[in-house]
C-alpha cells in the first residue's frame, strides 16, 4: 500500500511524512542495537554509555508518531489500506521503542560487566546470535519500507534460529553458572544480554508480520498458538 | 464518458467480487439487472445482489455510478420516467415486482422510499403520518388510525417531541425533525424494505446521528438499502456495503471487510480517496 496517490496530496505529504519517521525510527533503533551489542562483544564500556544516553530519542520519536496517527486517525479518517498503515504504525513504533530499551539494557550491563566477553567461552555462540539478530532487524526494517510481505514471511521464520540459538547458549551458561561459581554475576548479566537479544528478534518478527498486514490484510500473529 | 484506464479496468472486471448473493435470509434479490435511460443509456449493467432481511445495505460510489438508479428501480420508482427501461429480475420474497400484476402503488406502501431532503405534505404532522394508512385503508377507525400514528411517530424516535403539537404543520419542523416525519410516514404503512436515498445529506451532524441512531433501530423490523456519498456513514450504519462503478456492481461485502480489507482495487481506491 502506497502512501501517495490520493485526490488529496496533503493527506499524501501526512502518510509520508509518518512513514518517513518510522524509518528514521527504525534506522535509529538499528544503530543503537548495533552500537550495544558491538559493546558487549568487544567490552566497550564508553560506547555502551553513550548509546544508553541516547534513548530517549527513539522515546521522543515513538510519541511523535504516535501523535501524528491519532492526528490522521482524527482529521483524515484513513479507510482500507491507509487504515492498515496507520495501525501498523502504532504497532511497530511499539515494537522499535521496545527494541530500542533491550538495546539501552545490553549497554548499561556493559557498563557492569568486570570480565571481557571475549575471554568466555560461549563468546562464538553470543557472537553468531548478534550476528542473527542484527539480520533479522535489518531485514524486518527493509521490508517494512518496501512493504515487501513475501520477504517479510521468510525473515520473521528466521526467528526460530535466533530462540534456538539464544536457548543452547542459555544451557552452555547454566553449566558454567554451576561450575564456575565466582563469575556468577556476569554470567547472569551475559544471560540476559542474550535475553535482550533474543527479543529483539520476536519484535522485529513482530515487524515482520504487521509488513503482511498492511500489504495484505492477513492478521498472521498467533496463527502458532491457535494451532496449538 | 469512462477515461482508457477506467476502461481497461472495467474489461478487466468480470463479476461483482465479494458475496452479492446471500445464503439465507433474503428480502429482495436483484438478477441480472440493466437499466436503460433510452436505448442507447444504459445505467446499470448485469447486477445482481441481495438484500439480506434485518439488515442494512450500504450502496456507495463515485456520482454517475448507478447507485441511485438501482435504488430507484427497487421499488419502480424508475416506472414514472420515458424511456426506462428495467431488464432482468428484481423479487421482494420470490414475487418479481415487475410482474405485470403487481400494483406499484401497493410496492411502494411495501417497499417505502425516504428521500435526500425532506418533503413531508403541506398538512399537520398528524395528517402527514395518516396519508398513507388512510390511502391503502389500513385501519378501520379513527381510534386505530391514531394509535398507528403514534406508533409510527414512536418508531421514527418523534413522538416525545410532536404529541402535543400533532396538528401543526409537517413543515413547521427542524430539518431533522422533518427527516424523522417522512421516516415516520414510511414507517406507517408497514412497509417490509425502506429506501434511503441520502437521507441525511441536508442535515447538520446532531440530525444525521439521530437517523443514523434511527436506522440502526429500525433493522430490527426492517430491510434497509441505503445510498450514501458519506463512506463513514456507510462504514457507521451498515452492515453490508456495495460498490458500484461506471454502473457496474463491483463488490459487496461485509462492511468491516470493505472498509479495512477490500478485495477489488477499484473499491480500495474510492474509499481510500484516490480518485473522485
Amino acid at each position: 500500500m502506497n502512501t501517495q496517490d490520493h485526490i488529496s496530496q496533503a493527506y499524501n505529504d501526512e502518510l509520508e511524512e509518518v512513514r518517513s519517521k518510522v524509518l528514521t525510527m527504525g534506522g535509529l533503533v538499528e544503530d543503537h542495537f548495533q552500537g550495544a551489542t558491538k559493546a558487549l562483544l568487544k567490552g566497550d564500556t564508553e560506547l555502551a554509555s553513550d548509546i544508553a544516553k541516547y534513548d530517549y530519542k527513539v522515546n521522543a520519536l515513538e510519541v511523535e508518531i504516535d501523535d501524528d496517527c491519532t492526528s490522521l486517525i482524527a482529521r483524515r479518517q484513513p479507510t482500507a489500506g491507509d487504515l492498515r498503515n496507520v495501525f501498523a504504525v502504532i504497532k511497530i513504533v511499539t515494537d522499535l521503542e521496545r527494541i530500542g530499551d533491550e538495546s539501552e539494557k545490553i549497554a548499561s550491563f556493559v557498563t557492569e560487566l568486570s570480565v571481557d566477553t571475549k575471554s568466555m567461552t560461549i563468546y562464538n555462540s553470543l557472537k553468531s546470535m548478534i550476528k542473527t539478530a542484527r539480520e533479522i532487524l535489518s531485514a524486518a526494517l527493509d521490508c517494512y519500507a518496501r512493504l515487501d510481505a513475501k520477504q517479510a514471511l521468510e525473515v520473521a521464520k528466521l526467528d526460530e534460529d535466533l530462540d534456538s540459538n539464544f536457548n543452547d547458549l542459555k544451557r552452555t551458561l547454566i553449566t558454567y553458572l554451576i561450575e564456575d561459581v565466582k563469575n556468577i554475576e556476569d554470567f547472569i548479566r551475559v544471560m540476559w544480554c542474550a535475553r535482550s537479544i533474543e527479543r529483539v528478534g520476536d519484535h522485529a518478527k513482530n515487524i515482520c508480520q504487521y509488513v503482511v498486514y498492511v500489504a495484505h490484510g492477513n492478521d498472521i500473529r498467533h496463527i502458532t498458538d491457535q494451532k496449538e | 464518458m469512462p477515461n482508457q484506464d477506467e476502461l481497461e479496468l472495467l474489461q478487466e472486471l468480470g463479476d461483482t467480487v465479494g458475496t452479492p448473493k446471500l445464503k439465507e435470509k433474503v428480502r429482495m434479490s436483484c438478477n441480472h439487472v440493466d437499466v436503460f435511460y433510452n436505448e442507447t443509456a444504459q445505467a446499470i449493467f448485469d447486477v445482481s445482489v441481495d438484500l439480506g432481511k434485518n439488515q442494512i445495505l450500504a450502496m456507495i460510489g463515485p456520482s454517475g455510478c448507478g447507485k441511485s438508479t438501482l435504488l430507484r428501480c427497487l421499488n419502480r420508482m424508475n416506472d414514472t420516467i420515458d424511456g426506462c427501461i428495467v431488464n432482468g429480475e428484481i423479487t421482494l420474497d420470490g414475487e418479481d415486482i415487475y410482474n405485470k400484476t403487481i400494483d406499484p402503488v401497493l410496492l411502494r406502501a411495501n417497499v417505502g422510499m425516504v428521500f435526500q431532503k425532506p418533503n413531508p405534505f403541506p398538512k399537520s404532522i398528524y395528517d402527514n403520518v395518516a396519508y398513507g394508512p388512510r390511502l391503502h385503508g389500513l385501519t378501520k377507525n379513527a381510534s386505530e388510525l391514531d394509535d398507528l400514528v403514534e406508533e409510527s411517530l414512536t418508531k421514527a424516535g418523534l413522538w416525545k417531541e410532536t404529541k402535543d403539537r400533532l396538528n401543526k404543520p409537517g413543515t413547521g419542523l427542524s430539518g431533522g425533525q422533518q427527516q424523522r416525519l417522512c421516516i415516520a410516514r414510511t414507517i406507517a404503512v408497514k412497509p417490509e424494505v425502506i429506501l434511503m436515498d441520502e437521507p441525511t445529506s441536508a442535515l447538520d451532524p446532531i440530525a444525521t446521528a439521530t437517523i443514523e441512531e434511527l436506522m440502526y433501530d429500525l433493522k430490527s423490523s426492517y430491510t434497509i438499502a441505503v445510498v450514501t456519498h458519506s463512506m463513514q456513514q456507510a462504514a457507521r450504519i451498515s452492515d453490508r456495503t456495495a460498490y458500484f462503478h461506471l454502473g457496474r456492481l463491483v463488490e459487496v461485502n461485509n462492511t468491516d471487510d470493505v472498509f479495512t480489507n477490500p478485495e477489488h482495487k477499484l473499491t480500495e481506491n474510492y474509499i481510500t480517496g484516490r480518485f473522485g
